[in-house]
């Protein structure tokens, strides 16, 4: 396979300087006779840039960033109705929103993701980006729902008291007072759940969506290389997670603004 | 203005009120004293629904508000209340705190409700801090400031719910001072309050609760001058 794969890359266009070198080295590849950096570069040139495989990579990427990015709206859209319905003192609601938020809480994400991909959308011919958004969508609804609840709750009562007293209705001291306050308490869970979300996405990969986990895993189907693969999008992976978690915390010191600590 | 009558609250099997009926007239200022746990904060919070009662009317001008289709909402608007704790919004600034309400209602522009807010500031000493966020404001400033967002909206009444209570002793004249000032202006005030002083000075009526039902009103001379019954005098002589 191997051989293969080296005999196959001498027949590619030679054009860039990475196939140069790769060419150099190649004779002693062969005999197994690479140092230490060399078989570095080896790993790197098959795993990345043979080919264009990185492109592989950012192709993943972006579909995990598409599909975390419509699953976050949908988690936090259904966590605000969830969380609404279980603390609006209406009982069908109060009920469904619990027996919702038991079932995805209680069961393997995985699980869940096979159900709606095979089960809901077995026979139904639909972008399987779509099933990813609605599966952790759905499952992430579940526990932004529980984040927002505990945010709310965090609320002092005495706040909702000064403004129904001020004649505000309901909805609009929600809205205008306890919400706010609710928000900047739950930022921190709210920031951990959105990047729990991005890395559970790989999971996606159990359905054949091309994510960056499916990407890398393909890339090894290809080379055989155990590690390299692997290692390239999980620095992927925590480039995104990193990234959101500054972003995350920078709003989170604005909010924070009327604290003056 | 404020009719009360057979007004009963219960938590659970706690009877809290057990039949109050009062009238309070315009511009009249009514003190509530009493032990803790005589459901003077409760009566106080009833009568601008806070508390829902659970059996009794009460009145608001010829209306009843304890009707279940009664707007409680508009009814909020023309009666302000101040609460022990302040309950200023933390995450709004003073000004933002004071214009929250009359802008959302739309009874007044941003640049209006602006406007009176710094009038109302400026009446009580703290316009140089309209654009401080509670938490680096003293309990006296911020329960001034609470004073200020409950008349914002040109209140009819101001309920006072212990408000110099959480108040360390420096800081309560600064409070009473404001609402001694709001009481000449002609406000009608219910005010319940540990503050003997004041309810002498400024109470037309003073009211002694105890287990849920007034035990004994009248006018501060009557009330701590010649008490007529023992719960009274035994409360009166350990408070005064």
């Amino acid at each position: 396979m191997l051989s293969a794969f080296l005999f196959s890359a001498t027949e590619v266009a030679s054009s860039t300087i990475f196939d140069q070198w790769w060419l150099g080295m190649k004779d002693q590849a062969m005999a197994g006779q690479l140092n230490f950096w060399q078989n570095i570069y080896k790993e790197i040139y098959q795993n990345v840039l043979y080919n264009d495989r990185w492109l592989n990579y950012l192709r993943g990427m972006g579909i995990t960033l598409e599909v975390s990015f419509f699953a976050a709206l949908v988690g936090l859209f259904l966590g605000l109705l969830v969380a609404m319905m279980r603390l609006s003192g209406v009982k069908p609601l109060q009920k469904i929103a619990g027996v919702y938020v038991g079932i995805i809480r209680g069961t393997p994400m995985l699980l869940q993701v096979l159900i709606i991909n095979f089960g809901i959308f077995g026979s139904i011919a639909i972008d399987r980006v779509i099933i990813g958004v609605i599966a952790c969508g759905l499952n992430s609804g579940a526990y932004v729902s529980e984040i927002i609840r505990s945010g709310i709750l965090s609320v002092d009562k005495g706040q909702t008291e000064a403004g129904r007293s001020l004649g505000l209705s309901n909805w609009q001291t929600l809205r205008l007072v306890v919400f706010p306050q609710a928000l900047k308490t739950a930022l921190p869970a709210l920031c951990n759940e959105f990047i729990t979300l991005i890395k559970e996405t790989s999971i996606l990969a159990y359905i054949a969506l091309t994510e960056l986990t499916k990407a890398g895993d393909y890339i090894r189907s290809k080379t055989y290389s155990a590690f390299t693969p692997y290692i390239v999008s999980g620095i992927l992976y925590l480039i995104m997670t990193g990234v959101l978690t500054k972003l995350l915390g920078k709003l989170e010191r604005r909010l924070r603004q009327g604290d003056n600590r | 203005m404020i009719t009360v009558k057979d007004l009963h609250k219960h938590f659970g099997k706690l009877e809290v009120l057990n039949g109050i009926n009062q009238h309070i007239k315009p511009q009249e200022k009514v003190v509530i004293i009493g032990p803790s746990g005589s459901g003077k904060s409760t009566f106080l919070r009833c009568l601008n629904l806070l508390e829902r009662p659970t059996s009794g009317q009460i009145f608001f001008e010829g209306n009843e508000i304890t009707a279940p289709k009664a707007d409680i909402d508009q009814l909020r608007c023309r009666m302000g209340m101040v609460f022990q704790q302040f309950n200023l919004f933390p995450h709004l600034n003073v000004m933002d705190n004071i214009t929250l309400a009359p802008i959302t209602h739309k009874l007044m522009t941003r640049e209006k409700a602006q406007q009176r807010a710094m009038e109302l500031l400026n009446r009580v000493g703290l316009a140089e801090k309209a654009t401080a966020y509670p938490k680096q404001l003293s309990g006296g400033q911020q329960q001034r400031i609470a004073i200020v967002r409950a008349l914002a909206m040109n209140r009819d009444v101001m309920l006072f719910d212990e408000p110099t209570s959480a108040l360390d002793p420096e800081m309560v004249g600064e409070v009473l001072d404001v609402m001694k000032r709001l009481a000449e202006d002609g406000m009608t005030m219910v005010v319940v309050t540990h503050e003997m002083g004041f309810a002498r000075e400024v109470g037309d009526r003073v009211l002694f609760m105890d287990g849920g039902v007034v035990l004994e009103e009248g006018t501060p001379k009557e009330i701590f001058e010649h008490p007529k019954q023992q719960r009274t005098q035994d409360f009166l002589k350990k408070v005064l």
